[in-house]
């Protein structure tokens, strides 16, 4: 009511101006009068400075509530219509331009969200959480992550032991839409794609959100909440009540490798898999449109793993930098997350898979001679040939060495590094005192011997990182190796592959057989993505991570691959185009042994245009990990396929990197 | 938000007159009066203290204070306020080793599932995926026109309008709140949780209230779904059959479910006979309006029903304001005419249910207003006539008709039947003449004033002409409406039209599933009055598309109250509605239910909560029965294992036995 109160007064607002200006003085006169009678009185008015604040404040908060009251009042174009005036017309978003194209519903679609961007809230818990049952714990505000920090990152944990629920916290997955269609107020995840969906005719009965608990291996999510059954039953119910259309299924970053399980599962017999039959998959699935797919893992894992450092592993940490330097926690921000990160069984599937055959060993990798395409970054015009030398020596980087210790390692031809084996050594016994137990990771189960070791060996490819992961927290990898394999199969008929921990591996499944099946490799390109890290020894403390990223290591040039420690190749900021392509490059294309049905593979990239300016947003040709899924052209793409076009129909491939001769560089037994 | 809404009217209201003055002076006046006060002070330590200083000094101190409270507020611990409440049952029956094994489904009932908006008009613009129904409403009062134009169906197919979207919202969130603070299944969701429910083992069967049963399926395929999930979570909880918990509407839409999942495609879902059997352990149907409830009547004739007409409750200064034009509750009447599902709610069985002109099952009924001070705001009157008590009891020896569902005026409702002016209605039928109301609304715009005081001239209407009534002034809905629903008893229920789906939401023309284990819990308040019968009057006004009839409140005596007959129920549903099908209809093996499903009455009787309780841990009002500690107790026994017998079987306060004997149908 007080809004309609409001709403009156702004058409006699202006009006009056010129007849009430002289009024107040009017009225201070005779305040003034009043006040020279009160000084009569002999009661003197002071204003104290408790007084000006209240008067400060009132101003502050009226003209606040004046400018809340327009806002609230002005129509809802108005935005985008100063946008408009400043930067051009938009062009319209896809949905309304398919729409306009007569593109109408035709296949149910599923959403298959990446680790971190789901919701979770509290169920049961501690007395601590008392108040927030069905309330959101990880996306949206994070307000209680700052309330009440310890006994959030108790209830976040997962059971050190089992990976599941610890006893008395039940923390599940937001089911629906609104698990992920935004991650914080104002940061889309799935909205942009949703809405444009809808314009088309979408709605829930043809919309479904297989929103899964992030934390948990994959099988878990099907042993402890039933996902994957639910998952299955409702695109059949979809399928079903949408005339027999076969669903197109979007997964997104980590989902892309819940769903290559989820499709081995689906059609494995019960109860290890979910007794689908043989053709299941043929039955129900129209194309499966992966953006920025990590199909074989991302080396960022293996930095979040080992130091908590990654920045979308351990996002806790890019959300909020200013919490891990402080004093919240007692210094111990760090080590409380790779506490609780590790306890994350889901963590380990992002580990590099394919080892040394995939991403490079000592001396080589697919993506040798790879330099960045600098002009695409906008930032300097001017590209001088000098520049494009200098760039032209950095090509070295040995991108095989996903670990190396200290820069001249990481760059040293591989006959000059003296290694020392690790393996087996005496891990010595931990000093550190109890303080530490606050914050336990398995680092100080672990003594100076075993981290001088660990360094000794100096270089680690992408093989030798799962026995390093294994060495420094061998707890966590004996969890993890429960569940994941990183290997490639020699022989795919071997009957040890019908155990779920190889279902998430492209290189130790094949395909269903499911010829018609569509599947695309839709992912942004242009953007430095972490690929190897140099590695240095911290100064020792007494509850610390022994490992640190050297952010001392860098480039000459502005535009070397290594930077703050961190080699980078090309990719969406997260992902390597090597790992999000490879298997639709080439892995699968055709008829292969991990496609024996030669189900049809397409690479669709996008290049990274960062947005020409603030009012964009987070931009619509953007080919950013998550802001991909605002991107204009591949919101096109999913609507074109949605509505019935094939891969063909699209374009077929639409490549901007060297995806497909790294690709031939790799020597894999197809 | 809600705070500091409430902050700003204070302010407001204090400051009304001295805002736009202070607004336009604050970009030169406040450093300019801040300059001379300094030099006052420092001058002669005198001061100007303007008037809009003062206003300002005030805002700022309350807006301190209001931090102040705010901030400790939030520094004082969470469970502060919960140490001196009881022990939710949930964390009771946890202790005493009860843990969820049946899955749970709950169907929420009318009203109180929340919409959403998919597509809309222009004016609608940013409100995608909003809530457009629940919540807060923030929508309906910014923009009124633009919300009924969206919340309204199309008027021919009772389906979307072209170009408009609105969708029910899934999952628990659709029917947790209503608005924020006014629960509706969230305490019972949040005591199941106690006992280990969650995402898996709980479903929110949210669908459009608005939609008739059917519609639900041919638009949203609503029932596909729901059949699909019971059957997932039957499978996925080590094959235990689900516990239903309808509430309100969501019964009937419960018992064309039941229906609808046995019947052959295309126009069943095809689960075959058995069905129910395999899935189903028990239906705990909370207030369940089995047999219809009268306020729907009032609710279809003048839009004037208390709770189907949630709006006006809501927002009782929105009616009489001038908002919307004056219209309000033609506006009202309109879009809740565009709802089929309204039309299920009439009252079923006709007159051996309902009563015929001079006899109906309450009519032992007695009025009992003041010993029991059911309303609260006539208790005090109470005191000084304690005397008088006796008085109005003797009177009510000349039976309340309440047969008469409607009648025109309060002698018509309390004359014997053969002094009553009849008029067959099929006279009435004649001449329904075009008026000449430009945009027609209501279908009273059609209706010649002639007519209309012909139809109140047959002064008293029993619930089956009272839909006979509504036939001749609502033409077009009815035609729409009864295409999917029905209102009659069946003689002879193997007579193959029974298969149609319209008939399926009305127990007195179906059989219950053959499924002799699955139990059948009629769970509901009494206590409170509950609206059986009106009195009606001509209402005044002549302008076009205004509604011609309206409640006669001025009418009083006996169970008549502001033009409104009272009985016992749970102040939406009267006992007979909510009670009579387990109580009788469906009690051993009927030709209803021939398989003889157990069936059970679980009544509780409504205590008024104290002040600081709020909604009360003891209500039987329809809603706030949802936060009944004996209801939540009985509903997770079941919910863990336990049979009807084991949680006491029947359970009764009303008269519900005895009316159901006067009821006289063929069994």
């Amino acid at each position: 009511m007080a809004l309609l109160r409001r709403r009156k007064q702004p058409d006699s607002d202006p009006h009056p101006d010129p007849d009430q200006d002289p009024k107040p003085d009017e009225e201070d006169d005779k305040e003034q009068k009043a006040s020279k009678k009160s000084n009569k009185n002999g009661k003197i008015k002071n204003y104290s400075c408790l007084d000006n604040c209240c008067w400060f404040v009132g101003c502050v908060c009226s003209v606040w509530w004046l400018l809340l009251f327009l806002y609230n009042a002005m129509p809802a174009s108005f935005p985008q219509f100063v946008t408009e005036a400043i930067s051009g017309p938009f062009p319209d978003p896809p949905g309304v331009k398919c729409l306009k194209e007569g593109l109408k519903a035709k296949h149910p679609v599923v959403f298959v969200p990446g680790i971190v961007t789901g919701g979770l809230e509290l169920w049961e818990g501690h007395q601590c959480m008392d108040g927030l049952f069905r309330k959101r714990l990880w996306g949206g505000t994070f307000g209680e992550v700052y309330k009440r920090p310890s006994c959030w990152v108790q209830h976040m944990s997962l059971d050190n032991k089992t990976g599941m629920d610890p006893p008395g916290i039940r923390v599940r997955p937001v089911s629906g839409l609104v698990a992920a269609d935004y991650f914080a107020p104002g940061y889309f995840v799935w909205a942009v794609l949703i809405a444009n969906l809808a314009r088309v005719g979408y709605e829930e009965k043809n919309m479904y959100m297989a929103a899964y608990d992030w934390r948990l291996s994959f099988q878990n999510t099907e042993v402890r909440d039933q996902t994957l059954s639910r998952i299955k039953s409702n695109i059949e119910l979809m399928v079903a009540t949408n005339g027999g259309k076969k669903a197109v299924i979007i997964p997104h970053s980590m989902g892309v490798i819940y769903f290559l399980h989820f499709m081995k599962w689906v059609e494995a017999p019960a109860p290890m898999g979910g007794g689908g039959g043989p053709d299941w998959c043929a039955k129900h699935i129209k194309a499966v449109m992966n953006i920025g797919g990590p199909f074989l893992g991302v080396p960022k894992a293996v930095a979040g793993l080992f130091s908590a450092e990654a920045k979308d592993i351990a996002s806790v940490r890019a959300l909020a930098p200013g919490v891990l330097d402080s004093d919240l926690f007692q210094i111990q921000t760090l080590q409380h997350v790779m506490r609780m990160s590790r306890t994350w069984d889901s963590t380990m599937s992002m580990i590099p898979k394919g080892g040394d055959t995939i991403w490079g060993g000592l001396n080589w990798s697919p993506e040798e001679g790879y330099s960045p395409r600098r002009s695409k970054h906008g930032k300097n015009d001017t590209e001088s040939p000098t520049v494009s030398d200098s760039a032209s020596e950095v090509t070295h980087a040995n991108y095989g060495r996903i670990v190396s210790f200290g820069r001249d390692v990481a760059e040293a031809p591989s006959s000059e590094i003296e290694r020392i084996e690790f393996r087996g050594a005496v891990k010595g016994i931990n000093v550190a005192n109890n303080t530490c137990r606050a914050v336990w990771t398995e680092y100080h189960d672990m003594g100076f011997g075993g981290i001088k070791a660990v360094a000794e060996y100096k270089v680690y490819t992408a093989g030798e990182i799962v026995e390093l992961l294994e060495f420094v927290a061998p707890k966590m990898m004996e969890r993890g190796s429960a569940h994941f394999s990183y290997g490639i199969a020699d022989n795919l008929d071997d009957p040890k592959y019908t155990h779920y921990k190889y279902w998430s591996n492209p290189l130790e499944t094949k395909l269903p057989n499911a010829p018609d099946m569509e599947i695309y490799s839709m992912y942004g390109v242009g953007i430095p993505t972490e690929r190897a890290y140099v590695y240095k020894l911290t100064p020792a403390a007494e509850c610390y991570i022994p490992f640190q990223i050297d952010t001392s290591a860098k480039d000459k040039g502005e535009d070397g691959c290594l930077k703050d420690g961190v080699y980078t190749v090309d990719g969406d900021e997260t992902v390597p185009a090597l790992s999000a392509g490879y298997m639709c490059a080439k892995g699968w294309r055709g008829k292969t042994r991990f496609n024996p049905s030669g189900i049809k593979t397409y690479v669709r990239e996008y290049d990274h245009n960062p947005p020409s300016n603030f009012l964009e947003g987070r931009g619509t040709q953007s080919g950013a990990h998550v802001d991909i899924m605002g991107n204009f052209q591949l919101i096109e793409d999913v609507i074109r396929v949605a509505a019935g076009a094939t891969g063909e129909e699209l374009g077929g491939d639409q490549v901007y990197t060297g995806i497909f001769e790294w690709s031939e560089k790799i020597n894999l037994k197809l | 938000m809600a705070s500091v809404l409430r902050f700003r009217k204070l302010c407001l209201t204090t400051l009304r007159s001295y805002e736009p003055s202070e607004i336009t002076l604050k970009d030169n006046k406040p450093k300019v009066d801040k300059k001379q006060e300094k030099s006052q002070v420092i001058g002669n330590k005198k001061v100007r203290w303007g008037c809009v200083n003062s206003c300002c000094w005030f805002i700022g101190c309350v807006c301190t204070t209001w931090w102040l409270l705010l901030f400790v507020y939030h520094c004082v611990p969470v469970n502060l306020g919960g140490l001196n409440g009881p022990e939710p049952p949930g964390v009771r029956l946890k202790n005493e080793g009860l843990t969820a094994l049946h899955p749970v489904v709950l169907i929420p009932g009318i009203v109180t599932g929340g919409l959403e908006l998919w597509e809309g008009r222009p004016c609608s613009q940013g409100l995608f995926r909003k809530r457009v129904w629940g919540g807060s409403f923030a929508e309906a009062l910014k923009r009124p026109l633009c919300w009924l134009e969206h919340l309204s169906l199309d008027n021919e197919t009772g389906l979307d309008p072209p170009g408009i979207r609105v969708r029910p919202i899934p999952g628990l969130v659709g029917a947790d709140y209503f608005a924020p603070g006014y629960f509706v299944w969230a305490v019972l969701i949040e005591n199941l949780a106690h006992i280990g429910y969650e995402g898996k083992n709980m479903y929110m069967a949210s669908y459009d209230w608005r939609l008739s049963f059917q519609n639900t399926e041919i638009r949203d395929q609503t029932l596909s779904r729901l059949k699909a999930n019971i059957e997932l979570m039957y499978a996925t909880n080590g094959n235990k059959k689900v516990v239903v918990l309808p509430h309100s509407m969501g019964v009937n839409f419960f018992i064309h479910f039941l229906k609808w999942v046995e019947a052959p495609p295309p126009m069943g879902g095809g689960g075959g006979p058995g069905w129910c059997a395999k899935y189903i352990k028990s239906i705990m149907n909370i207030g369940p309006a089995f047999l219809g409830i009268p306020k729907a009547v009032s609710t279809m004739l003048s839009a004037e029903g208390r709770e189907v007409a949630f709006i006006r409750a809501m927002d009782p200064g929105l009616l009489d304001s001038e908002i919307l034009g004056l219209k309000t509750l033609e506006h009202v009447m309109r879009i809740s005419r565009t709802w089929d599902s309204i039309i299920s709610l009439l009252p079923k069985g006709g007159e051996p249910i309902w009563g015929d002109l001079d006899s109906a099952p309450e009519d032992e009924h007695r009025c009992d207003f003041e010993t029991k001070s059911y309303f609260q705001s006539t208790s005090r009157e109470n005191n000084n006539s304690r005397n008088k008590v006796t008085r109005p009891q003797i009177e009510i020896n000349e039976r309340t008709k309440y047969g008469r569902i409607i009648s025109f005026g309060k002698t018509a409702s309390e004359q014997h039947s053969s002094k009553l002016h009849k008029l067959a209605l099929v006279e009435l039928m004649q001449a329904i003449s075009n008026a000449t109301c430009g945009e027609v609304w209501t279908e009273y715009g059609k209706i010649n004033r002639n007519n209309i005081q012909m139809l109140a001239d047959n002064k008293a209407y029993t619930a089956e002409s009272a839909i006979d009534l509504l036939r001749l002034v609502a033409p077009k809905l009815m035609q729409r409406a009864e295409a999917h629903l029905s209102h009659g008893i069946a003689t002879d229920l193997d007579d193959p039209k029974y298969a149609h789906y319209k008939y399926w939401s009305n127990p007195l023309e179906t059989k219950l599933p053959d499924a002799p284990d699955m139990e059948i819990y009629s769970l509901y308040g009494v206590g409170i009055p509950t609206e059986r019968a009106y009195v009606y009057k001509l209402s005044p006004a002549d302008r076009c598309n205004s509604i011609p009839f309206r409640i006669d409140s001025s009418a009083e005596g006996g169970c008549l109250r502001r033009g409104v007959y009272y009985v016992d129920g749970d102040e939406s549903v009267p006992v007979i509605s909510a009670g009579y099908m387990c109580a009788k209809g469906w009690r051993g093996k009927t030709r209803f239910n021939p398989s003889g499903s157990p069936t059970y009455i679980r009544e509780y009787q409504h205590k008024a909560p104290s002040l600081l309780e709020g909604r009360g841990l003891e209500s039987g009002g329809h809603v706030d029965i949802m936060g009944n500690v004996a209801l939540i107790e009985d509903v997770l026994r079941v919910a863990a294992g336990a049979s009807g017998e084991e949680i006491g079987g029947d359970r009764i306060y009303s008269d519900i036995l005895k009316m159901s004997e006067r009821v006289k149908i063929e069994l």
